[in-house]
């Protein structure tokens, strides 16, 4: 069981790593969601529409690389005492922003999406890289860091919301998908079926893990022997 | 008092924070392997829900009706330095209990159900007594929750379960199940 809390010093800073791969390292291999399993709640709450995920997913875009930019910005100036107070403080700004903003151009899916706008504060994935990362680095790099790390999370909502759209209420961003006959698999728009679309989508990934383990091992021997013949 | 009663209904068992609104999920899934460290959990949680209902009620009805717009920033501030000072509090009061709850008092901040507390109560609209009765059903909710998930945890522990499935992915195939249970108290909230 991986600890899940923002307390843990979460993934890799930016030793060693080209700015190309701080950029691309969160679109998959350290999907913040679906391999660190953070910011479980939004992934879970708001993805039961292909919209909503969107829009969660291009606020806490927003919020993640302003507060990137910001904090990397200002990082001589923040006592190293204080500094996760001064984060939230920048990450509780951009969130009232966005809120405000959703709010006047969004209103109906703001109302569907309910508290989950404002509690972006609280989502780990935010303050576990300016901790992590915006904090030590300069600000182009954070917002590289950033983006890749955004662009994650709008992947894994996006995986969801389709998933559960589709199979929920058999239509895809509103657009129906397999005619009227369709009997909607309403469990998966509903509470429960988040749980389970969640579980789903990490049993597939740790099969796809452990099929490439596998094939890994099993392409070895010949490597080796590949190897020794050209010594 | 009818209502006071609903509301605790409401956010215990068909509001379910964990279950049904998904809010607090970190310890949750961290923190359920053992009844015992769910129960402490679940009871420094209800103890922080109680505190921060308080705050945000002094702060609505007496700062915040001024300037709105810095709601979200003076509701974070204010929860970080109450568990701050709640941490201290028990530390010098009460040595044994601050043993007892350990990492999980500071891990509170971050979480969400609390923010969430303060945010449902605003929207709402509630008076001192509704936000202390809300505090303590959502608390008394995620304790549940924690606990229900806590047990089942302990008596799979030895189950045959297939290797990928080993993990997070298990734990949310039981939270759907449990999910899918609570979905049944759906009905208390029409007919009453």
């Amino acid at each position: 069981m991986p600890e899940l809390s923002c307390h843990a010093s979460m993934m890799t800073t930016s030793k060693g790593t080209s700015p190309r791969q701080d950029l691309t390292k969160g679109f998959w291999r350290e999907n913040p969601v679906l391999i660190h399993l953070l910011g479980l709640c939004p992934t879970l709450a708001v993805t039961n529409s292909v919209a909503n995920s969107i829009v969660m997913g291009i606020a806490t875009f927003f919020v993640l690389v302003s507060s990137s930019l910001f904090v990397s910005t200002v990082r001589r100036w923040v006592p190293n005492e204080i500094r996760i107070a001064t984060y939230i403080l920048i990450i509780a700004t951009f969130v009232t922003v966005a809120e405000f903003a959703l709010q006047a151009l969004v209103p109906d899916i703001y109302k569907a999406l309910g508290p989950f706008v404002a509690l972006i504060v609280v989502n780990c994935i935010i303050l576990g890289r300016q901790e992590a990362f915006a904090g030590k680095n300069p600000a182009g790099r954070s917002v590289l860091d950033a983006v890749g790390m955004g662009g994650g999370f709008m992947i894994a909502l996006l995986i969801m919301g389709s998933v559960r759209e589709v199979l929920g209420s058999g239509t895809f961003l509103g657009v129906s998908l397999f005619g009227p006959r369709y009997e909607p698999w309403v469990i998966f728009v509903l509470p429960p079926g988040g749980f389970f679309t969640l579980a789903f989508v990490l049993l597939t990934i740790a099969w796809w893990k452990e099929r490439q383990a596998a094939r890994v091992k099993a392409a070895e021997p010949h490597g080796l022997a590949a190897a020794e013949r050209a010594a | 008092m009818g209502d006071l009663v609903w509301i605790f209904f409401s956010s215990m068992v068909v509001n379910n924070f964990t279950l049904m609104l998904f809010l607090g999920l970190c310890p949750f899934l961290g923190v359920s392997g053992k009844i015992d460290t769910a129960l402490r959990m679940g009871a420094a949680n209800t103890f922080v829900l109680v505190m921060t209902s308080l705050a945000v009620w002094v702060l609505n009805s007496f700062i915040l009706t001024y300037t709105p717009y810095l709601r979200l920033i003076a509701f974070i501030i204010v929860i970080a330095s109450l568990v701050q000072i709640v941490e201290m509090v028990i530390k010098k009061l009460s040595p044994a209990l601050f043993r007892a709850l350990g990492i999980y008092l500071p891990l509170i901040t971050t979480n969400c159900a609390i923010l969430a507390l303060a945010i449902f109560q605003t929207n709402r609209n509630y008076t001192l007594a509704e936000g202390l009765v809300f505090a303590v059903g959502s608390g008394a909710g995620l304790s549940l929750a924690l606990v229900l998930m806590a047990s089942i945890r302990e008596s799979i522990e030895l189950a045959d379960v297939p290797a990928v499935a080993k993990g997070t992915a298990l734990v949310l195939f039981i939270a759907g199940g449990l999910s899918l249970a609570f979905m049944g108290f759906a009905g208390l909230l029409s007919s009453s």
